[in-house]
């Protein structure tokens, strides 16, 4: 199989931070918004350089949503960040009405998203995140999984029109897409090619997701990795094609196993192909306190699930 | 050539009856509030408010104007079709399937003349503000009005918006509250008891005017041009519009029953009765 390398770990979060240091000189339209988490978000550079197009709006979510969509109707495309739970569930109307509904070009930047962020618990830890937003109608729904990935998607959503949710978290995880990879929404990337088991993973589950295929290969399973980073509009045709040679799948996610990916590719399936599908997901429960690599054994979302759960799929072929 | 008082109130006129016969066509709608607000919206569209020809989103180079309290779109709709954004005629599609004019006010359907959907309450001022805010930054010297129910002060985003405006001096902007003291379940007093909210935007540090005199057209053209030399002082600007809900129509005044729904026949007659037409029906 294909190997990627680790050039050097570092958060998702300072991906974005960079995205927003790049846009900022590359784009007088964009405009940043912070719900007091300047340092959290990577805002810094952001901030410092263009103090004129930086709002701190306060710990005040809804107001800062509202805002956003306000600002886009004198032609600026605003980026909010706070948290992924204080950017989803805690102003959901806000984003429903004032965005969604209104087509308002705001992108929604939320750090800290699912069980990684750790030690504050689940107050912190939304898993619902992907679900609720990409019920609405009109968002876009993007997850990534790296440092180089969540840069080129912080800069591929400023040329994108429309309401947008980018979720990416708070840990030091590896570093492994290349830089120059261009970043389309909406397409999924093809990691490693392989023919016994399709393996769709997104955010950090797709790294488990490459370290479960070598683990696989040397037991002689051959399997196919393909990064999701756009989970609406989901890449359908790259999920038909592959579970079309396979003939089996396993989803992995940091997020409930209700309203996530996996629920998404199951309905391309049932639609077009069924197909035996095993979820790598949290199992409809809140997280709790303990570091990134102790909530990700506990709640099962490393490559051991997810050699466990093509183990289990392949069986059902 | 700006309307004088007398076509100001010729328009109010027929938009009362384009209401009354908007919301009783559908049997549903919210007349009282529309009532209330009918002298200030054609006095601010009319007479007050800096507008380009033509509908663009980004209202650049132009005064914009918020409707926070969505469900008063009949006074809404019918305002800005006779300023002009659409066809008149369109009014009778109010609240039908596949019309523009939604129950609620929506850009969905590229009705021109809105700019954000409203109807859930509490979020129009916090979208005024952003508007503001761009003004600032594109060096657009033109104003962004905005319009509350007083019982939508009720609703909590309400008071981080009327905070930050304060704190970030966004002096582009003149909010102004429909103070009729009445929603759906009783007197605001009754249902909720908000105290002063002259006291409460005082404190949080805007310039508060009141108008005492809500469904008169000097009162409005008065106080609202003092407002608008308030603005660019450093602070936003908040009108106190004393209004009378269902103003205009004996029977709508002086209750809340007549929050959201619609006249019979009868009722219809005797209140068009009461406002003879003076343009034309649509």
């Amino acid at each position: 199989m294909k190997k990627y390398t680790n050039t050097g770990s570092k958060d998702t979060r300072s991906g974005f931070g960079a995205g927003m240091t790049e846009l900022g000189q590359k784009n007088e339209k964009v405009v940043a918004l912070c719900a007091d988490l300047i340092g959290s978000l990577k805002f810094d550079d952001f901030k410092k350089n263009h103090p004129e197009r930086f709002f701190q709006i306060g710990i005040a979510e809804a107001n800062m949503i509202g805002i956003a969509a306000g600002l886009t109707i004198g032609g600026k495309i605003p980026f909010t960040g706070t948290f992924a739970n204080f950017s989803t569930g805690r102003v959901y109307d806000q984003i429903r009405q004032s965005v969604a509904y209104s087509e308002k070009n705001v992108k929604i930047c939320a750090s800290h998203a699912g069980l990684t962020l750790g030690e504050d618990g689940a107050t912190h830890q939304i898993l619902e995140d992907i679900g609720l937003m990409k019920m609405l109608p009109s968002m876009t729904v993007i997850n990534t999984c790296d440092y180089n990935q969540t840069k080129a998607a912080t800069l591929a959503l400023a040329e994108h029109v429309g309401p947008a949710y980018l979720r990416f978290g708070r840990p030091v995880v590896p570093n492994f897409m290349p830089a120059d990879e261009p970043f389309v929404i909406g397409k999924a990337i093809l990691l490693s090619e392989g023919t016994d088991v399709t393996i769709v993973a997104t955010g950090h589950l797709v790294w488990e997701a490459l370290i479960a295929a070598e683990a696989l290969e040397a037991k002689g399973i051959s399997a196919e990795v393909i990064n999701i980073h756009t989970i609406k509009p989901l890449d359908d045709e790259a999920i038909l094609k592959s579970v079309a040679k396979t003939g089996c799948i396993v989803t992995a996610e940091e997020h409930n196993i209700l309203g996530g990916l996996g629920e998404s590719v199951s309905r391309v399936l049932a639609l077009n192909n069924p197909t035996p599908q095993e979820f790598v997901a949290v199992n409809d429960s809140f997280g709790e306190s303990g570091t990134p690599a102790q909530l990700m054994d506990k709640y099962k979302l490393n490559n051991q699930a997810i050699v466990d759960a093509v183990e289990k799929v392949m069986k059902r072929k | 050539m700006k309307p004088n008082t007398q076509q100001l109130q010729d328009l109010t006129i027929q938009v009362r009856r384009d209401i009354l016969r908007m919301v009783h066509a559908v049997n549903s709608g919210h007349p009282g509030g529309s009532l209330g607000c009918t002298e200030f919206l054609v006095t601010l569209y009319q007479n007050l408010m800096t507008r380009k020809e033509g509908f663009n989103m980004d209202g650049i180079g132009e005064d914009l104007f918020f409707l926070s309290n969505g469900h008063i779109s009949p006074v809404f709709y019918s305002v800005l079709a006779r300023s002009g954004y659409f066809p008149v005629s369109e009014l009778a599609t109010f609240r039908l399937i596949n019309s523009r004019l939604q129950g609620h006010p929506t850009t969905h359907d590229h009705l021109p003349g809105v700019r954000i959907a409203s109807g859930s309450l509490g979020q129009g001022l916090s979208v005024g503000i952003g508007a503001a805010q761009a003004k600032k930054l594109n060096n657009d010297k033109n104003l962004v009005y905005t319009l509350h129910g007083d019982g939508e002060l009720q609703e909590g985003q309400n008071w981080e918006a009327i905070m930050y405006a304060s704190a970030k001096k966004v002096d582009n902007l003149i909010a102004t509250i429909d103070l009729n003291g009445k929603q759906i379940d009783g007197t605001t007093d009754e249902v909720l008891a908000m105290g002063s909210i002259k006291a409460k935007f005082e404190a949080f540090d805007w310039d508060v005017l009141e108008i005492k005199e809500g469904n008169n057209i000097e009162a409005i053209l008065a106080g609202m041009n003092d407002a608008k030399a308030r603005t660019g002082k450093g602070k936003p600007v908040c009108i106190l519009l004393h209004t009378e809900m269902g103003n205009g129509v004996d029977f709508m005044m002086h209750t809340h029953a007549w929050h959201g729904k619609a006249p019979n026949n009868d009722q219809l007659a005797s209140a068009l009765d009461q406002n003879k037409s003076t343009l034309a029906d649509y």
